[in-house]
């Protein structure tokens, strides 16, 4: 069984004679520091280093190879010594280890099963670091990955350690780095490790330089690719500080040992865990005991942008899990209930001798106390959601985050698009204050619907109808800001239809700031935009299926296309209609969406015509409604339409940036 | 999936009506008595059809992830046109009760259960290289199996047919998740002219969970035909 450790996490050594795997990519020297009780190492003649001989118990290999196998024996190594620090140091002209693969070490037992991994992600100009650290804890030995690095190189870590003259110590040890035979795997074993540690293992040199090798590959590969991609999104939550490690500044203080449970580490690094310290402080060395502290981007993905993506799912996914399993423990227990009641019912005996209210009590007994259980477990799970919530919320970016979070402010139009846009807010009844951001994928598969009519909605009912519709339309306005806002510079066009003219200061906004174009105005104007946006269609459409995509004319534009409705039907004659619907239904792949602000009584006289046309657009409304199902259990969510805060003039101003982005990028 | 004809059944409420018939008739019969000596041993028990033994950690702690893994080999290709071997298709199947009732039911159609703590990786069709890896596997988290579920029912079926004695190298196999050790193997291979098993089954005992080895061969295509004699093991 391999553990694959994260920064901070320990893992208990079942063997003493162990082998430490190096894959750096990159010539690297390998050393151990070998320290006492305290953690302080008494001098140089405690470093184990190419360039030295090495102290009893620990061997390691010469010069500097992109892979290292060192040897440790834990029972050899002197009583004294509690805690063995597997150093790494950058050689061959590269300067900071962020720069290239991250370099990955796995602890070996003596039979060549890997006993712990460690990739050590998250470095940027580190130029020498702490990998991992065996430590005697109560007799026992244990790993620990550190990844703990040192912008100020090998000197830097060797005063960290509390050695004397570090500068003298470290240039002695780099000066080691000459040419070594060129890939040296396995070092010269020592004598009393020949026989278990490494023979045994892979005793042909073939074999030996073939093991390592698909390590990395597998290991290392998927999280830290050190392409810029992932490094780009992972700023965007929080644009304000620099992501300066924080790996790389700890020189000479204590270790981070923050995020124990965070799956990979450059998240870590990444300022959007800045704005949670509560989550920072908690973890001791300790990590895997109580209950685990939730982190945000605690989930896989290739992008701090994907990481929160499939966190914020995956606690969609979990609240109603949870939810179904709680509302099942209580249809149970009603069921048993009536069933039981029943049988009281039946029972002559019973009714004549007066157990009858006893049984009765004893049966809502039973039915209060599995409820009550239920609830219980309910609780634990929304607690620990609650908890989650409260730290991903605020590490969010523009496009997931809520209009009233601070990101806002900071909003710059993004090199490239997320991975979705944040829809609303969604939340069950049985916690009306856990509310999972609806996020929703881009390009959108279907256009959207802001529901004016009154639906069955209770909040609604509150409402008049004109307060409703001009809901709606902000509602409408707030979404495509928002989907205007997630695009690169000219990514996306609005195009607004607004007939009679009605809806002109809810599209202000909008049109104001120079977002969209004015609206389209009278039967005229629909049909004008509506002819436009559908030869679009017909052109990609045919470009695709011909396979001809760069045949197009040149002045095409490329962006998406959002068309907003207002006020359907007015307007609309029967062949604006049927185009209406051809939008919907061939428009979202080839980049052309609707965004419909309509009451579905008021299309009422063209009957079930438009009936596929309504259930082709995801419905959402401009007040709270439970007309959303999950994909797992089908529960009922309650949707919440995203509120701009009060006299908040963010949205003008981010459409502000938007409009001049696209100005900037046209001129 | 898709690949599975449509005689495969959709969920566990078409099988709930003519179960509780089945449940109001049942009769009460123990699973057969705990073997004291196996009693608290950790090891792997290779064990035998009808053969049924509890087994508890050491030092009385409680199971809390566990692991139903199925395996077995392929059939063999046949002829010029390998398309047409008979593919042997076993299915693993963990039916989830409350009081004697079933409440829900992981199996290739239905793969999490709602509430989310019972999970099956995923329907194989043919089967594997019978070197003893898991071939389906369901886990069951028990900490966050809901609080009114107190048996979970694991079994094997023969989809495509063959009896377990037309089947190589087939093993049915509980495992402690938590630190990979083998609660419970059978092999099924050889065993009779049988289509399934009712393999084991985890109930709670006290705050945790304990499990019962059941072994029990019977016969039938997916789950819903077991039911009449998955009953007399609650």
């Amino acid at each position: 069984m391999t553990a694959e450790l994260v920064r901070g996490q320990n893992h208990p050594l079942p063997e003493t004679r162990l082998e430490i795997r190096v894959s750096a990519g990159h010539p690297v020297l390998a050393g151990a520091a070998l320290g006492d009780e305290q953690g302080r190492v008494a001098g140089a003649e405690w470093i184990a280093h190419p360039g030295a001989a090495s102290p009893p118990g620990v061997d390691v290999p010469g010069g500097a190879a992109a892979d290292h196998r060192l040897a440790v024996d834990l029972d050899a190594l002197p009583g004294a010594v509690h805690r063995v620090s597997v150093l790494l140091a950058l050689t061959g002209g590269a300067v900071r280890f962020g720069a290239l693969a991250a370099p990955f070490v796995a602890v070996v037992g003596p039979d060549g099963t890997e006993i712990a991994g460690y990739a050590i992600t998250g470095l940027d100009t580190e130029s020498a670091l702490v990998a991992l650290e065996l430590y005697r804890r109560q007799g026992a030995w244990k790993v620990r990955a550190m990844g703990q690095g040192y912008a100020g190189g090998l000197a830097a870590l060797l005063a960290d350690q509390g050695l004397e003259r570090p500068a003298d110590l470290a240039a002695a040890i780099l000066a080691t780095a000459s040419p070594a035979p060129a890939p040296a795997p396995a070092g010269p074993v020592p004598a009393d490790l020949s026989s278990a540690a490494v023979s045994s293992a892979d005793p042909s040199p073939a074999a030996s330089s073939r093991v390592p090798e698909p390590e990395p590959v597998r290991h290392t590969a998927p999280p830290t690719a050190p392409d810029p991609a992932p490094a780009a999104p992972s700023t965007a939550p929080d644009p304000g500080p620099a992501p300066t490690p924080a790996t790389g500044t700890a020189i000479g203080g204590p270790i981070d040992y923050s995020h124990p449970r965070r799956r990979t580490a450059p998240a870590e690094s990444a300022p959007a865990a800045g704005p949670v310290p509560a989550a920072e402080s908690a973890p001791g060395p300790e990590p895997r005991q109580g209950p685990p502290v939730p982190v945000a981007g605690d989930a896989t993905g290739w992008s701090m942008d994907e990481r929160l993506y499939n966190q914020v799912w995956g606690m969609f996914e979990d609240l109603a899990r949870t939810a179904a399993a709680y509302r099942s423990a209580c249809d149970f227990a009603e069921s048993r209930l009536d069933r039981e009641l029943d049988e009281v019912l039946t029972d002559y005996r019973a009714r004549a001798g007066g157990a009858n209210d006893a049984a009765r009590a004893a049966a809502r007994a039973r039915r209060d106390e599995l409820v009550e259980r239920a609830r219980a477990v309910l609780d634990r799970d929304l607690a620990q959601l609650v908890a989650e919530s409260e730290v991903v919320e605020p590490a969010l970016p523009v496009a997931y985050a809520r209009w009233d979070s601070p990101v806002w402010h900071a909003y710059r139009v993004p090199a490239e698009e997320p991975m979705a846009v944040r829809l609303g807010d969604l939340h069950l009844p049985e916690r009306t204050d856990l509310r999972i951001p609806m996020l929703v994928r881009l390009p959108l598969e279907r256009g959207l619907w802001v529901d004016s009519g009154r639906g069955h909605s209770e909040a609604a009912g509150f409402l008049d109808e004109a307060e409703l519709r001009r809901l709606a339309l902000d509602c409408a306005v707030a979404h495509a800001a928002r989907l205007l806002a997630a695009h690169p510079a000219g990514g996306f066009t609005v195009h607004l239809i607004d007939p009679a003219g009605t809806g002109a200061t809810a599209l202000a906004p909008l049109v104001e700031t120079g977002a969209a174009a004015p609206p389209a105005r009278g039967a005229a104007g629909v049909s004008a935009v509506l002819e436009q946006l559908t030869e679009r269609v017909d052109l990609l459409q045919m470009a695709l299926r011909g396979g001809a995509a760069d045949a197009l004319p040149p002045g095409l534009d490329t962006a998406r296309q959002l068309l907003i409705v207002h006020d359907f039907p007015h307007g609309f004659d029967d062949r604006a209609v049927a185009r209406l619907r051809y939008l919907a239904d061939e428009g979202p792949p080839v980049g052309v969406h609707l965004l419909m602000v309509a009451a579905r009584e008021d299309a009422a006289a063209y009957g079930p015509l438009l009936d596929p046309l309504w259930r082709s657009l995801l419905r959402l409304t401009p007040v709270p409604d439970d007309h959303l199902a999950d994909p797992w259990v089908g529960h009922a969510w309650s949707y919440e339409p995203p509120l701009l805060p009060p006299g908040s003039g963010i949205l003008r101003q981010v459409l502000g940036q938007v409009a001049a982005a696209r100005h900037g990028k046209r001129a | 999936m898709c690949c599975k004809t449509d005689t495969k059944p959709d969920r566990v409420s078409a099988v709930s009506v003519p179960l509780r018939r089945v449940l109001d008739n049942r009769t009460h019969r123990t699973a057969g008595a705990g073997n004291a000596n196996e009693r608290g041993k950790r090891v792997s028990v290779n064990m035998t059809k009808g053969q049924a033994i509890s087994l508890e950690k050491r030092g009385g702690g409680s199971l809390t992830q566990v692991r139903m893994g199925l395996g077995w080999q392929a059939a063999p290709r046949r002829g010029l046109f390998g398309s047409r071997t008979r593919e042997i298709d076993l299915d693993a199947s963990a039916v989830l009760f409350a009081e004697k009732q079933p409440v829900d039911v992981v199996f290739f159609r239905h793969l999490v259960s709602d509430d989310g703590s019972v999970k099956h990786t995923g329907d194989n069709l043919v089967g594997g290289a019978g070197q003893g890896g898991d071939d389906e596997a369901i886990l069951v988290d028990l900490e966050r199996v809901p609080v009114h579920i107190d048996q979970i029912v694991f079994t094997v079926n023969s989809f495509t047919g063959q009896t377990f004695q037309e089947v190589q190298n087939a093993f049915c196999r509980i495992v402690d998740e938590t630190n990979g050790q083998e609660l419970a193997r059978y092999t099924l291979d050889g065993g009779g002219n049988y289509t399934a098993q009712i393999m084991a089954k985890v109930h709670r005992v006290g705050s945790g969970w304990q499990m019962t080895a059941l072994g029990n061969p019977a016969n039938g295509r997916t789950f819903q035909d077991l039911m009449p004699a998955i009953l007399p093991h609650l």
